[in-house]
């Protein structure tokens, strides 16, 4: 293959163009701060970078491994508790943006970090929801960044831990939830958005290389693409510098 | 009053079997060396209270102090499970754990609540969750005043609140910076309260910064201290998070053989929490931070 750039390269470019100058971000670790500190550094130099840890514009000079990082506090702008980042930031509805992923996800991206299998009696036990069901109730909006597998895109969840859009595009204001819900899904193969009239995920475009009928076997129920499914942009020169000279990020293996 | 006093004695006088200890600390400042001293003498019964139960809990769950668990996101972060809270949850062994299950606002505010005495807080989270669903104590509540539909969680007050700080003096007039996550409202919820600390210092420290007091003495019970007691969490301007332990732990606890021989060797087989730093020189210096002072501030008037 010719393209010069690996899946995860382009995972981390498509978040970033998802973003708009000047929102505030609650930033999770992972492909969601490599993404909004790339997006920071090329096209939103005055993104807000909020961490649920109480961290507020932090400037890490190394990739945070957990959302605590010591790294987080050196340099930011300020520091609060965590009753006022959820409180007065999230839900007083100043997050633009929040980044979500999961073990699995329906079609109306609707997000399990529970357990697999029955709560009280689960095959896998998982981590839980952290902050995450917060974020997808009272965030303005919520990107969801997760690889692209049979398993995790499924018909029906064991546990929703984290809203998207229930049952249907109305569901969340029918329940008086705050937040807008999901406007994306990007993927190893490729960006999903949701339909306005039902809430349902729609493949919008493929990463260079992936394939419909690809998607269509890593997707547990018969997923709608858009009439007019485009490609990916790939990442630019200039993303591609930053991310591996700037941020000294290793393409990993495609 | 002067507060101070050993590990041993604080966690033999103020923690009971049976009791709800909240242990904070967001990544940051979290407890071990007093989880530890609690693995030593053998409490049980425990109901353990933390937003991330994290490794510290992980050790108290697989060497069988735990009863239930409250807790909001149970993982390695960056790394993966804790597999003491799986084995326990899913095979219920040492014993099975009982679980009420939060989301970190969730969990917040019930802290919140008991610290500022009123029985329940409201919020517009949860709604469209099964979490719920599975914890009753996640219920409906309509303001009285505007008629809307909201979700509450109930006060929790916890028997104990054990808590690692940077510094304070000797009556537990306690001073963080850096990341402060819900150590706050733990220490005023709880009924009784031990503040862990790198150093005791002066009371005249204290007095020259009082904007960076978080916890005031007459709140304490004891003041332990402890330098390197929050390894292999972090202290900001004192030493980094030991992330490589963090990724051991995940081979040290897929299998509880192994688990128990880290217990016996780590925490069983050292007195205290001197012993434990003296075992691993070249990690307590690596780990040591470098100097980022901020600029003094006049409180002058």
């Amino acid at each position: 293959m010719s393209r010069n750039f690996s899946t995860y390269e382009i995972m981390v470019t498509s978040a970033a163009r998802m973003l708009r100058d000047a929102e505030v971000v609650f930033v999770g670790i992972g492909i969601p701060n490599v993404a909004v500190n790339l997006a920071r550094r090329t096209r939103c130099p005055n993104l807000v970078l909020i961490y649920e840890s109480g961290a507020i514009g932090s400037q890490p000079e190394r990739l945070p491994t957990s959302i605590g990082d010591p790294a987080l506090v050196t340099g930011a702008l300020g520091v609060c508790s965590m009753p006022e980042v959820f409180q007065y930031y999230l839900q007083r509805g100043l997050i633009d943006v929040g980044f979500l992923g999961g073990a699995q996800i329906d079609r109306y991206g609707n997000l399990n970090t529970t357990v697999i299998g029955d709560y009280h009696k689960p095959t896998t036990r998982l981590p839980g929801s952290g902050g995450a069901c917060e974020i997808a109730a009272l965030a303005r909006r919520t990107l969801i960044v997760m690889p692209h597998k049979r398993r995790s895109f499924t018909e029906r969840l064991d546990f929703v831990t984290s809203p998207g859009y229930l049952g249907g595009a109305d569901a969340r204001q029918r329940l008086g939830l705050p937040g807008g819900g999901p406007q994306a899904v990007i993927t190893d193969l490729g960006v999903l958005k949701f339909s306005p009239d039902q809430g349902e995920m729609v493949l919008e475009s493929l990463h260079p290389g992936a394939t419909l009928d690809q998607v269509q076997e890593n997707t547990g129920w018969l997923l709608r693409a858009a009439s007019q499914l485009t490609q990916t942009e790939p990442p630019s020169d200039e993303e591609l510098r930053v991310l591996r000279e700037e941020f000294g990020q290793r393409a990993a293996a495609s | 009053m002067l507060k101070l006093a050993t590990m041993q004695d604080a966690m033999n006088r103020l923690v009971h079997d049976g009791d709800i200890v909240a242990m904070e600390g967001f990544t940051h400042l979290i407890p071990f060396a007093a989880g530890h001293e609690l693995i030593r003498q053998r409490r049980r019964e425990l109901t353990l209270v933390r937003l991330t139960p994290d490794l510290i809990f992980d050790q108290m769950i697989a060497a069988g102090c735990a009863r239930k668990l409250v807790f909001s996101w149970a993982g390695n972060p960056g790394v993966g499970s804790l597999h003491a809270f799986r084995r326990a949850v899913e095979h219920g062994f040492p014993r099975p754990l009982e679980l009420e299950e939060y989301s970190h606002f969730g969990l917040t505010l019930r802290l919140q609540a008991g610290a500022a005495g009123v029985p329940f807080l409201p919020t517009r989270n949860f709604a469209g969750s099964d979490l719920p669903r599975v914890n009753p104590r996640i219920c409906r509540v309509t303001c009285p005043h505007t008629g809307e539909e909201l979700w509450s969680v109930p006060a929790l007050t916890p028997d104990v609140a054990i808590l690692h700080a940077q510094r304070a003096d000797a009556e537990g007039n306690t001073q963080v910076w850096g990341l402060v996550g819900v150590h706050k409202e733990a220490a005023f919820a709880a009924r009784r309260v031990v503040v862990v600390v790198e150093e005791v210092v002066a009371p005249e420290v204290i007095r020259r910064d009082p904007n960076r007091t978080l916890i005031p003495g007459f709140r304490v019970d004891a003041v332990v201290e402890e330098p390197f007691g929050a390894h292999p969490s972090y202290v900001q301007g004192y030493y980094d998070r030991d992330n490589d332990f963090y990724a051991r732990w995940e081979e040290i606890s897929r299998d509880a053989q192994s688990l128990a021989r880290y217990l016996d060797e780590w925490v069983y087989g050292l007195a205290d929490r001197r012993t434990y730093r003296e075992k691993m020189p070249e990690t307590v210096e690596g780990l040591r931070a470098r100097q980022m002072l901020c600029a003094p501030v006049n409180y002058g008037y």
